[in-house]
């Protein structure tokens, strides 16, 4: 058993190697400032990204912006306020349900509601509300789990102080769970780069420079979609990945590393 | 400090505001829910047919729920026994310090984004398999062999945590009968940790039928139903995906009644992973 085990892990790690090396090799030599500031040209085949990536910050920043107070407020009411009971039940039930939708049916419903009912069309605030919903269960849990984690004693304190339980939880508690939750807010961040298909039904695929949150846009991730089938160009789109691959890894890495630190002090 | 009351109205604004946050944040999966029921309601009467063809008026998608079928199946074959040995690796053959470095690599892997591995998928496995095995190489095989991966930590990670959950007087007392490792893990551990396991297997799969971007990059879209696993395929997601951009009328109702189809699909299989893991 021991030898197969050994070769199955080794295999799993080399294909992480094996994907990143790849990439590497092949998107490196595209990857330049130049590639990443300068502006597209020929669909895309020659030039650079620059729109793409402010587009994909425009919508990822927009996304953050929507969901932090939603869920830092969902994970308040439910570690602080909520008794167990019926209600606080099905709340759970709802957003553990809402973490198992396929990002698929998030962009049917963000072009159903947004895009078409709304009339906003093919749009970064689309993608970005869209994206916020599929990254609310993320952040709920995580912030959740921010803010049972500070101490009893350090509550206990205000209270006894004559604090309200509001101004507990804004001068104590909010401050010490921050580090969790900003943690939770790059995870999700991590999340919302990588998302290709909700973007694409919600925000469109328009390489142009975005001048308003109703303006279309295209994100790192839908470029790279387009360039790999539509043949464009083979290096660019390795650098694409790479760009993506590289700043995804970066930002889990980081969330990782600060929960670590943060789960054990 | 000293206007009580005010501070009091505060408080309860601010608990009500919460519970709003809540509600609101709850609400989330009913509203898309309805949205995608309402919107493709016209058209699931449509559904069941075999014929895929919006031109003509035909919006059967029986070859598209087996294309998901395939590739979902394939992939679980691949899989679950690379995930549940991945768990094993780590909890009983690699030393400690290790397993402490695999086990971020190996969730690194979920992290890397769904365009990325079709991406890859496309540059490498395709063409790998069109030579190796002939056929135009999108195929099932390809779509499973890349969902594999995706799902591999998932199964991975829950698979370790059942396998921990179990008591270490059974494994102990294994090993005092002079149990060997292998019968240790065969006999004991894995059937002690079998609803574990299966709630593993049953996420995996919910995450693979709802999988889109990779999937439809190796495929090869062809609404037709596979014959083989060289044979390419459409999967439920892939056809949302492609043909969103452009549908109208009935067309575009279709789209949103399959996507109602594949809702129900995976919260069935999640309702199902929460009654076995309970």
């Amino acid at each position: 058993m021991k030898p197969v085990l050994w070769a199955l892990a080794t295999l799993t790690v080399g294909l992480l190697a094996g994907l990143l090396g790849l990439l590497v090799l092949r998107g490196a030599g595209d990857l330049s400032w130049g590639f990443l500031l300068g502006m597209p040209a020929a669909a895309g085949r020659a030039g650079g990204i620059w729109p793409v990536l402010v587009s994909t910050a425009l919508l990822v920043g927009g996304a953050l912006l929507a969901v932090l107070p939603l869920g830092v407020g969902t994970a308040l009411y439910l570690a602080e306020y909520a008794q167990d009971g019926r209600l606080v039940r099905l709340i759970r039930t709802l957003i553990e349900a809402l973490a198992g939708v396929p990002s698929i049916l998030f962009g049917l419903f963000g072009f159903s509601l947004f895009v078409v009912r709304l009339g906003w069309g093919w749009s970064l605030a689309a993608g970005s509300l869209t994206l916020a919903l599929m990254l609310l269960p993320t952040v709920i849990r995580t912030a959740e789990e921010a803010v049972l984690a500070v101490p009893r004693d350090l509550r206990e304190g205000a209270l006894a102080l004559g604090a309200t339980r509001w101004e507990t939880l804004r001068r104590v508690v909010i401050r010490e769970a921050a580090p969790g939750i900003l943690t939770g807010a790059v995870l999700a961040l991590g999340r919302a780069l990588g998302e290709t298909a909700a973007v694409l039904l919600t925000a469109g695929s328009d390489l142009g420079l975005p001048a308003s949150p109703l303006d279309p846009g295209r994100s790192l991730s839908v470029h790279l979609y387009i360039l790999a089938t539509e043949g464009l160009s083979e290096g660019r789109a390795y650098a694409s990945a790479l760009a993506l691959v590289t700043a995804v890894l970066a930002v889990n890495l980081t969330a990782n590393l600060a929960l670590e630190r943060w789960r054990r002090p | 400090m000293t206007d009580l009351w005010g501070r009091l109205r505060r408080e309860a604004a601010v608990r009500a505001v919460l519970l709003l946050c809540a509600l609101g944040a709850s609400a989330a999966v009913l509203l898309i829910a309805f949205f995608v029921v309402a919107e493709g309601w016209p058209a699931l009467g449509a559904l069941p047919g075999a014929r895929w063809d919006p031109e003509e008026g035909h919006f059967g998608v029986q070859a598209m729920v087996w294309g998901s079928l395939a590739v979902t199946g394939g992939a679980l074959l691949l899989a679950v026994p690379a995930g549940v040995g991945m768990a094993l690796f780590l909890t009983e053959v690699a030393p400690p310090s290790l397993a402490l470095v695999v086990r971020p690599l190996l969730q690194s892997l979920a992290g890397v984004p769904s365009v990325v591995y079709g991406f890859v998928g496309l540059q490498v496995l395709v063409p790998a398999i069109r030579r190796a095995l002939g056929g135009p190489g999108f195929s099932v095989l390809a779509g499973a062999c890349v969902l594999a991966v995706m799902i591999l930590p998932t199964i991975a990670a829950i698979a370790e945590d059942a396998l921990r959950a179990v008591p270490v007087a059974y494994r102990e007392g294994a090993v005092a009968l002079g149990a060997t490792q292998w019968q240790v893990v065969r006999r004991i551990l894995l059937p002690a940790a079998r609803s574990g396991l299966i709630t593993a297997v049953v996420l995996g799969l919910g995450r693979a039928l709802g999988e889109t971007m990779a999937v439809m990059m190796v495929t090869g879209n062809v609404a037709a139903p596979p014959g083989s696993i060289l044979d390419p395929v459409r999967t439920l997601t892939g056809n949302i995906a492609m043909e969103m951009g452009y549908a109208v009328g009935r067309h575009r109702e279709a789209l949103f009644a399959s996507g109602a189809l594949l809702l129900a699909m995976v919260m069935a299989l999640n309702a199902a992973a929460r009654r076995v893991g309970r």
